[in-house]
């Protein structure tokens, strides 16, 4: 756990006052640099020769055709569906390319569908959940991580133990308390707070920022300490300013978690005005011409690639983390 | 350390004291949280499954009565097999599939970039899209995957409409829409072995499948034990494929047990025999949730 991918590309802290600087991005580069010359299977000399050269080229260009057709057609054939007229899409053979690029079913989708709302919903929740995630993890995060109450290991494990736990097996009693919440007695259903609560209740970012505080050197905050900082202070102005890469990582999987989260808000949001996209068209779909829904599943995928576009970086250093913990 | 300032002066008691107090105010809302949300629930799907109750009087115990009613319904052994065959093609394909691909990626020195962007970029889509758009490629008529049968001159199949082919047409979905995250994960772990493990091993003449054999897989046995694990615990899961594709027909083809516990508590309003099922499945889960952990801290130590 002590060589983890996250606290690998963490700051290199200097002992100086608050604020720091962020990680100096070049690092990174000069780290990536001997990779040029990282080998796999397959060695240097075998690729010189002639015959690896051809099988290489041969090799490289079935992938990259093969992985378009498999994964970039498919989008194609749905953003392209989506500009077709029923008579056209219902042809056989297909046509490969639309007879004519109108637009106006996007629009249609877009009015038919309320897309707005669902959109405009999805915004909020995802929003919602991520500045809910932040401000609890965080805050628990640096109690556990650097405060160290007692009980603090055993609070730990209660909630690395939910992680044992699938999503799946606890639907049930989850939706019931929410319904219905113990002692209180709210009822979150409908409202998105239904989203927002249970969504920042995540073991695992937990567990990625404790691990992140861990690195940062305690004469870091003892400095600030002398320098008259409580707790409060400290964690705003020298924990969390060299946590910048890991509170990135946190943000996005807490975003796109949400985004395409479908079985819990299906279950806690059935008005339809309150919606988020996924399950809006959904539970159109039936009633909508194929043309439409394509158009549909295009607009609620858009805010997902761009995200995908933007942040690359960073959801592939979620990933790793996620699972390498070695 | 604590224990010891503590019995010598009050003074640093108090301070404790206090910084028990100012951790435990940072900590408060997670508990909240967590209580309402995840430690209650996870208690309460034990009561769940022991109870009967109409959510206006008070619930009732009826012993194994849920479990009873569950297992005598014909779908409850479809749904067991469904969900063991469906998880294991998922594994058969998704769990091989991406470590080759990774091993093939991982050789390639072009095009990379684009490469690991395709492949992850169904599992950005949100899932609802990516089920919905395999169900216009399952359309029987001029869906995207006769139309290629077609071209190839193969039969057209009736994909989710034929207890033969159903289960299938969720596995590839299922399969499509994650394939990216095993990949990369295992690229990640392929570019951390050091490279004089190859050199020397091709020294000592081997060729490249005992390459794979000798030096890989030993170098990635413990990635690969944990994505067994992982993807054994999420594809059991599987709701939304059957939820959106095929509502569990034809004839119980696809019903798994997350599918039909949805269905006891929302379709047929009896929670306690959705509680039951939950119950089991959580107890299968569990074991290789454990399987996991164990294996994860025995890496870590």
């Amino acid at each position: 756990m002590s060589h983890g991918t996250v606290q690998d590309s963490g700051p290199r802290l200097r002992p100086s006052r608050p604020p720091l600087a962020p990680p100096p991005a070049p690092e990174k580069r000069r780290r990536k640099a001997p990779r040029q010359q990282f080998r796999g299977l397959v060695s240097p000399h075998t690729l010189g020769t002639t015959r690896g050269r051809v099988i290489y080229w041969i090799v490289l260009s079935s992938v990259v055709l093969g992985f378009t057709a498999v994964f970039v057609f498919p989008l194609y054939w749905m953003v392209t569906g989506a500009l077709k007229s029923p008579d056209e899409l219902a042809r056989i053979p297909p046509s490969f390319f639309p007879d004519e690029l109108n637009f106006d079913v996007y629009a249609e989708a877009w009015d038919q569908l309320e897309l707005g709302t669902f959109l405009r919903n999805t915004v909020i929740y995802a929003a919602g959940a991520w500045l809910f995630t932040l401000a609890i993890d965080v805050t628990a995060a640096y109690a556990l991580s650097k405060l160290r109450p007692v009980l603090g290991k055993a609070v730990l494990g209660l909630m690395l133990a939910t992680l044992m736990i699938p999503p799946m097996v606890i639907l049930l009693p989850a939706y019931l308390t929410v319904k219905d919440l113990p002692i209180l007695g709210f009822n979150l259903i409908n409202t998105p707070w239904a989203i927002w609560l249970p969504a920042a209740a995540n073991g695992f970012f937990i567990f990625l920022l404790k691990r992140f505080f861990d690195s940062i050197p305690r004469e870091l905050l003892e400095a600030a300490s002398i320098d008259g900082a409580g707790p409060a202070r400290i964690l705003w102005s020298v924990v969390l300013p060299v946590s910048r890469p890991i509170i990135g990582v946190v943000s996005i999987l807490a975003v796109v978690g949400v985004w395409k989260d479908f079985v819990w808000p299906l279950l806690v949001l059935p008005d339809s005005d309150k919606m988020p996209i996924s399950v809006g068209i959904s539970s159109l779909s039936a009633q909508m011409p194929q043309n439409v829904l394509m158009a549909a599943l295009v607009i609620a995928s858009i805010p997902a690639i761009v995200i995908f576009f933007v942040f690359q970086r960073s959801i592939m250093a979620g990933l790793t983390a996620g699972s390498l913990k070695g | 350390m604590t224990t010891m300032t503590t019995r010598r002066d009050p003074g640093g008691f108090r301070r404790a004291f206090r910084r028990n107090l100012t951790a435990y105010g940072f900590l408060c809302a997670a508990l909240i949280c967590f209580a309402f949300f995840s430690w209650y629930p996870m208690v309460r799907e034990f009561l769940l499954s022991f109870q009967k109750t109409n959510f206006v009087g008070p619930a009732e115990w009826v012993g194994l009565d849920n479990f009873r009613t569950v297992i005598e319904d014909s779908a409850f052994p479809a749904a067991w097999l469904n969900t063991a065959a469906f998880t294991g093609l998922a594994l058969l394909v998704g769990y091989a599939v991406p470590f080759v691909i990774a091993l093939v990626l991982n050789e390639l020195r072009h095009a990379t970039a684009y490469l690991r962007f395709v492949v992850y970029l169904p599992v950005m889509l949100p899932p609802a899209v990516a089920v919905l758009l395999f169900k216009w490629f399952y359309d029987p008529g001029p869906g995207l995957f006769n139309q290629i049968l077609g071209l190839a001159h193969l039969p057209a199949l009736s994909w989710l409409d034929s207890t033969s082919t159903a289960l299938i047409s969720l596995v590839l979905v299922s399969t499509w829409m994650n394939l990216g995250t095993g990949t990369l994960i295992y690229l990640a772990a392929l570019q951390s072995i050091p490279s004089d493990l190859y050199e020397a091993a091709e020294l000592d003449g081997a060729g490249l499948l005992r390459r794979v054999w000798h030096v890989t897989i030993p170098q990635t046995k413990l990635i690969l034990l944990v994505m067994l694990l992982l993807q054994i615990v999420a594809t059991m899961q599987v709701f939304i494929e059957p939820y959106l594709l095929t509502g569990g027909g034809p004839e119980n083809a696809t019903v798994t047990v997350a599918y039909l516990m949805y269905q006891y508590a929302f379709s047929f309003g009896n929670f306690g025999g959705g509680g039951a099922l939950g119950l089991m499945l959580m107890l299968v889960l569990m074991v290789f949730s454990a399987v996991y952990l164990r294996v994860s801290r025995d890496d870590a130590n």
